[in-house]
């Protein structure tokens, strides 16, 4: 099926709904979306309640975050997209300014500056940006003839660079991974031409001596351990000399639920939060993880459906930046816990251990949820 | 937005092309990262399944972490403090023992094992986590290891470790100075760096051996290991030296300590001995102290409960912590304020009746001398010598409070010295501010004339005591009081020195004033009216101290009594501060000795002993080895 097939039949998917498919259109859900994101939750619970030894406090925890990302899902998928539009260069707006208030006065937590006391709880704004920045820029896109001119594209790559360099800086290179290619992604989509992105990519390739000088040490050492894990096995090397193990012991079938040597054993740091993959990996074997990526990409390719139907530029930029974003997350963590990429701290989503990304993650949902069921139905 | 897609109707097709055109290249894009991962996991999953599996399940080549050896300490002349003994702990890993029971009563017919022992081993193997060996029991003697050794192929699961323990030859003479390391918290594993003591067992816990844990601790090595299914070592493949601990040199004299010690008798109190040119600490005891080496392996909470609850208190170190009234310790430094604030001039008298009574005070209230009879007519330097506390009511009345707060303030007291040892009190030297604070009440007069003797409000510990004298006997010039003498590296011997460190100094404006209550503490010892003239009989240097006793109940007004009548408890505590020689002064020293009575009599002749054995080397005891 073509993507201009898809589009149209977008329209006929909604005149087949049944009265529970009503019903749940009136809430602004889309089902697809929502049973991948139960089946998803499901198995990241399963998953939690090994790597956290058995311990219900942390389960409970977790329901709890899961239940907070379902409201503010439900929450944002109320709000139309024109609506989301016209608030997008403010909340772009206030993220930046939070962003460099964190920058001047923000807490300090595991050698990073990232949080922001806002009093009543403390609060993250490299989060909020992770969409903002799309947000910003599809926005500023929606209104000219794509592909954007010279003076657009410098604008855009301002949105982009800009939080992503502030965020770098606290320093936190997986968020600033994750905000940078979310609006990458909205570039590329809005059809920027292949020559340019050659010219970047080299550019880039060549800046890496002058960014190597700018790296945090901790993040040099991350680098270099990434390419030779040996060099410091007591050390940064530990986590992916473990966590390979850990995944290749694990075999096609797995050690089976709560049987993993590795992740009991204590070989496994942060097994419950970035290095839960590993977990999954080695109890449930490659048949678990087909099932995880199954779930992954069913999720992955319902958002580009969304992103191929909506009506607008707007729409359709903002919801194929926040799949294409979405997938960045799972391919930068799997990747790092497999040994492919550095390890930068990126949680999988929906079944890592915390709060702060899930979030973001559901609202980004609950973006995509708007944009599918606020359909103008247009004569013609 | 809406208005303008109305306008390029036509490029809203184009721009939908575009898009679902780049779309597909995303589509491409996922598609081949989503083959790259898996293609991965197939590779670590299949391809490589043994090798991995081998990893983890048989060989378990570990990364065993190898503790660093903990620095030794030694004393100002290479006196050994603490040094590490081996010592062997048979441990078992549940996980790998097929009958507990069994195997329990096996180890039982080849190591002694106590009850205390087995029932510490089933709690530690109700909360443990898998895999993890619990110590069954420490301190194996050479048979016992040989015993279970032979046994080891019929015993899977039981282990038997090397370690280093802790080891403190001249313990009890040393314990307030150099701690004791204990073996390893729930809460010490929370503040520390865990792979820094993956591999240690101990961690300093108090004195020496915890405030310079890091210089003590060394660094972690560690080698790569193959082991067998019962978690046995079977190869080192790899190995990284950690790197031992640094070697410290204390300033303390472990034969100076033990002469300090020796002459306390039977009473407790303290003593602390400070080189005033730099701050060195030279004796710093609390006496009755106690053996660290008990604190090592770690002892039963019935033996914990006795020491805690002794009334003697052996764990308490009065040296640092003992926070006690000065007394007439003080009237130094009040002399020296009357002074400068010219309330006092060195030869202008008041006469001494035995009393003093305050002008406007409705109650008459008598506040008596030590000497009932009086002292007669007495300047400052008499009121110093002979301990006159009409004078010193007098003076202190005129200075007011919150002058004699900032004066003594000035040499440091009320404020802890910054010994490099934890857990220094602070003492109390109060104002009419301080008691506001404390007790919202407002300061009164007669409350003046108790402070100005040292009793009332004001506390100070027997460091701070040292301190200022150490103060006094160099005009003014303050030093940081140190324990720590040098630092050497074990390997290369390299030596570095610690610089002495110096505080801010009292200033007077006319120098001549420490000239005036310098003489008079000569006067305390040398001359024929001195509190101490009992201690000059054959001295061969020039020393200068002063006496002090610090009331531990309050007399009623105009009563007198006799000591031998009330308890010991309830004794008078002797104070005594001195410094030697006066020219060029070598050492200073403090002791309080708790209910010990007069300071002239009973901590006097302690302080002469102590520098005695410094200046002269008099008495030469031996350092008692245990």
């Amino acid at each position: 099926m073509s993507p201009s097939q898809l589009a149209s039949s977008g329209f006929a998917e909604e005149r087949r709904l049944g009265a529970s498919g009503k019903f749940l259109l009136r809430l602004h859900i889309d089902a697809p979306l929502l049973i991948g994101l139960f089946l998803l939750a499901s198995i990241g619970l399963v998953v939690l309640y090994s790597a956290g030894n058995q311990e219900l406090g942390l389960l409970i925890r977790q329901c709890v975050r899961l239940l907070l990302g379902f409201l503010v899902m439900l929450a944002i998928a109320q709000i139309q997209p024109p609506t989301l539009a016209f608030w997008s260069p403010w909340i772009f707006a206030l993220a930046l300014i939070m962003l460099i208030a964190v920058l001047l006065l923000g807490e300090v937590g595991k050698g990073a500056q990232r949080w922001l006391n806002l009093g009543l709880f403390r609060f993250q704004p490299s989060e909020i940006m992770k969409i903002a920045v799309p947000m910003m820029i599809a926005w500023f896109l929606a209104d000219c003839a794509l592909p954007p001119k010279k003076l657009r594209l410098f604008t855009c790559s301002l949105i982009l660079i800009v939080p992503t360099l502030l965020v770098a800086k606290q320093p936190d290179l997986g968020t600033a991974l994750l905000i940078a290619s979310s609006g990458v992604f909205a570039l590329f989509l809005a059809g920027i031409r292949w020559w340019i992105i050659g010219f970047v990519t080299i550019a880039f390739a060549s800046s890496i001596p002058f960014v190597w000088n700018l790296l945090h040490d901790y993040q040099r050492q991350r680098v270099l351990t990434f390419l030779n894990p040996e060099s410091d096995p007591l050390g940064s090397g530990y986590h992916i000399i473990q966590s390979t193990i850990a995944i290749g012991s694990g075999g096609v079938y797995g050690k089976g639920w709560l049987n993993g040597t590795q992740s009991h054993l204590d070989f496994l740091p942060e097994r419950s939060t970035d290095f839960i993959f590993a977990v999954l990996s080695e109890e449930f074997g490659l048949i678990g993880i087909l099932l995880l990526f199954s779930v992954y990409l069913f999720i992955t390719a319902r958002g580009l459906v969304i992103a191929a139907q909506a009506q607008d530029t707007y729409a359709r930029l903002l919801a194929g930046s926040l799949t294409l974003t979405f997938f960045v997350y799972i391919f930068v963590n799997i990747g790092m816990v497999t040994g492919l990429l550095p390890v930068v701290g990126v949680p999988l989503p929906l079944v890592s251990y915390g709060g702060t990304s899930l979030v973001t993650i559901m609202a980004g949902f609950g973006i995509l949820m708007s944009i599918k069921t606020h359909r103008k139905l247009v004569a013609g | 937005m809406a208005d303008f897609n109305q306008f390029t109707f036509k490029d809203h097709v184009r721009e939908s092309l575009i898009f679902n055109r780049r779309l597909m290249v995303a589509i491409a894009v996922v598609s081949i990262l989503t083959l790259l991962l898996l293609g991965r996991l197939f590779q670590l999953q299949v391809i490589n399944y043994n090798h991995y599996t081998t990893l983890s399940e048989k060989n378990r080549v570990n990364i065993v972490p190898i503790a660093p050896t903990r620095g030794l300490i030694y004393d100002r002349n290479g006196v050994l403090i603490a040094q590490n003994v081996p010592s062997f702990i048979l441990e078992v890993v549940a996980e790998h023992v097929d009958d507990m029971e069994q195997t329990l009563s096996e180890l039982k017919s080849l190591v002694a094992l106590s009850d205390n022992e087995l029932k510490s081993f089933k709690r530690q193997l109700k909360r443990k986590r898998a895999f993890v060996s619990i110590p069954l029991r420490y301190r194996l003697t050479d048979e016992e290891v040989a015993r279970v050794s032979v046994n080891f192929y019929r015993l899977p699961g039981i282990n038997i470790k090397a370690e280093l323990a802790r080891h403190y030859p001249i313990g009890k003479l040393m314990a307030h100075v150099a701690g004791y390391v204990g073996r390893i918290s729930e809460r010490d594993l929370r503040r520390l760096n865990q792979s820094e003591y993956s591999a240690s067992s101990y961690i300093g816990k108090v004195g020496i051996e915890k405030s310079y844990e890091n210089l003590l601790h060394g660094k972690v090595g560690f080698q790569r290991v193959e082991t067998n299914a019962n978690g046995r070592i079977l190869k080192v493949l790899e190995r990284t030296l950690p790197i031992p601990g640094k070697t410290l040199y204390l300033n303390v004299d472990a034969n100076l300590q033990a002469v300090a010690e020796k002459a306390f008798g039977d009473d407790n109190g303290a003593v602390v001995a400070l080189d005033p040119s730099t701050g060195a600490v030279l004796a710093l005891a609390s006496i009755p102290s106690y053996d660290p080496n008990i604190f090592v392996q770690g002892l039963d909470s019935e033996t914990f409960k006795i020491l805690r609850k002794s009334p003697s208190r052996p764990l308490f170190n009065r040296a640092v912590q003992g926070q006690y009234p000065p007394g007439s310790t003080i009237k130094p430094l009040l002399g020296l304020a009357g002074l400068e604030l010219d309330e006092a001039r060195a030869h202008d008298s008041i006469i001494c009746r035995g009393w003093y009574m305050l002008d406007d005070d409705i109650d008459q209230r008598r506040y008596r001398d030590w000497k009932r009879e009086g002292h007669g007519s007495t300047d400052l330097t008499e009121a110093i010598t002979e301990s006159c506390d009409v004078y010193f009511y007098d003076l202190a009345y005129r200075l007011g409070i919150d002058r004699i707060h900032q004066y003594l303030s000035a040499f440091g007291l009320g404020k802890n010295t910054g010994i490099d040892i934890e857990g220094e009190l602070n003492g109390i030297i109060p104002s009419k501010d301080w008691k506001r604070r404390n007790y919202n009440e407002i300061w009164y007069p007669g409350e003046t004339l108790i402070n100005g003797i040292g009793q009332g409000y004001m506390l100070s510990t027997p460091l701070q005591l040292a301190s200022i004298t150490a103060t006094l006997s160099r005009y003014g010039k303050r030093m940081k009081p140190l324990l720590l003498h040098s630092i050497q590296d074990p390997k290369d011997k390299s030596l570095q020195l610690i610089q002495p460190q110096t505080l801010p100094s009292v200033h007077m404006i006319d120098s001549s004033h420490w000239g005036t209550v310098l003489r008079a503490m000569k006067r305390v010892v040398h001359s024929a009216r001195g509190t101490a003239r009992g201690i000059s009989h054959g001295l061969t240097y020039q020393m200068a101290g002063k006496t002090g006793t610090a009331q531990v109940f309050g007399i009623k007004e105009g009563e007198r009594y006799e000591e031998s009548e009330i308890k010991k408890k309830l004794h008078d505590h002797a104070l005594f501060i001195a410094y030697a020689p006066i020219k060029e002064p070598k050492i200073a020293v403090a002791i309080i000795v708790e209910n010990g009575g007069g300071g002239g009599s009973v901590a006097a002749p302690i302080a002469r002993k102590v520098i005695d054995y410094y200046l002269l080397g008099k008495t030469h005891e031996p350092v008692p080895a245990s």
